[in-house]
């Protein structure tokens, strides 16, 4: 059964304030290599048949409507999962 | 007249609404999110609280509830839509309202009676106000801070379209200050703080006259009221 991968992230232009938190908590453990940090969303859909073109089609109308906001979001990833691994 | 109110799974200020509604001198009347049905009611609030727990994104899955296909029709053919904190992130990813709302920029949940300016008196829930008008009604929110593209900046602000701006303090970020907009047509109103919590004396922020009897939120509710009676 394989799984479609849904990632989105605030858009680049905006204040992050999760990812402004988190960057914040590593500078106080002293992990001073790290400049920045933003947080997204991964979602993961999984399907009985095929990932098909069809069906990824259909994902990334999802994606643009649904699972994302595009006032305040972009969706930065959408691919299929197998077992075997990840696959672009 | 006749409000809906929409009660959706974590709505919290429904009841509160009701209550503004009835204390303005019009017929609440409560509405389910799961039915496709506005009991012929003549205006909408959509309310606060945490719909759907706030997953996805505050009110994405309640914008797409049953109830909200009946409720973007009537917004489209020109009924009255309030929605109030929760209510106005639902407007915004409706798409009935232009921009969005995210995590306030301090990262934390603010409570507190703010000061507001109404900058635009001629909508159908503000009307009742004057211009510049000076009030003081409750916010709370974690996701408060309304951003949009610099062009939908420009043109809500050469349009008029931001409707009441924060003063002294902005609690969350919001571009501009911007506590509440409006579409093109007037009639649907997207406000982050509590205009229901300002209704009764006793229940309402402090003013200098009196504590608690601050009841600027009335004015919102009174505005449709006018406006419906002025049109019928």
């Amino acid at each position: 059964m394989p799984t479609i991968v849904v990632e989105v992230m605030p858009k680049a232009e905006l204040l992050d304030p999760q990812g402004k938190a988190v960057a914040g908590a590593l500078r106080r453990l002293g992990k001073t290599d790290f400049t920045g940090v933003r947080v997204g969303k991964r979602f993961e859909l999984t399907v009985e048949g095929p990932a098909d073109a069809a069906l990824l089609a259909e994902v990334q109308e999802l994606a643009d409507t649904v699972l994302s906001n595009s006032v305040i979001e972009d969706v930065t990833g959408i691919f299929v999962l197998e077992a075997a691994g990840e696959t672009r | 007249m006749r409000i809906g109110v929409v009660t959706f799974p974590g709505s919290l200020d429904d009841r509160d609404a009701q209550r503004a509604i009835r204390l303005a001198g019009a017929t609440p009347v409560a509405l389910w999110h799961g039915e496709h049905d506005l009991h012929g009611v003549d205006a909408l609030v959509l309310p606060g609280g945490f719909s759907y727990g706030d997953y996805l994104r505050c009110g994405a899955i309640a914008s797409l509830s049953p109830i909200m296909a009946e409720v973007i029709d009537a917004a489209n053919k020109g009924m009255p839509v309030l929605g109030i904190c929760n209510g106005f992130q639902m407007l915004t990813e409706a798409h009935l309202l232009e921009g969005g709302l995210i995590r306030n920029e301090a990262g934390a949940f603010i409570c507190r009676d703010q000061r507001l300016r109404i900058e635009n008196s001629s909508t159908d829930w503000t009307n009742g106000f004057t211009d510049k008008q000076e009030i003081t009604i409750p916010l709370k929110n974690g996701e408060g801070g309304f951003i949009a593209s610099a062009e939908t900046l420009a043109r809500l602000e050469g349009e008029g379209r931001v409707i009441a701006r924060y003063l002294d303090v902005n609690p969350n970020g919001s571009l501009n200050d911007i506590a509440g907009v409006t579409n093109a047509r007037g009639n649907v109103v997207g406000l982050m703080p509590h205009p229901e919590h300002a209704v009764e004396p006793g229940f309402g922020p402090d003013t200098a006259a009196a504590m608690r009897s601050g009841i600027d939120g009335l004015a919102f509710f009174t505005s449709v009221i006018e406006r419906s009676l002025v049109n019928a």
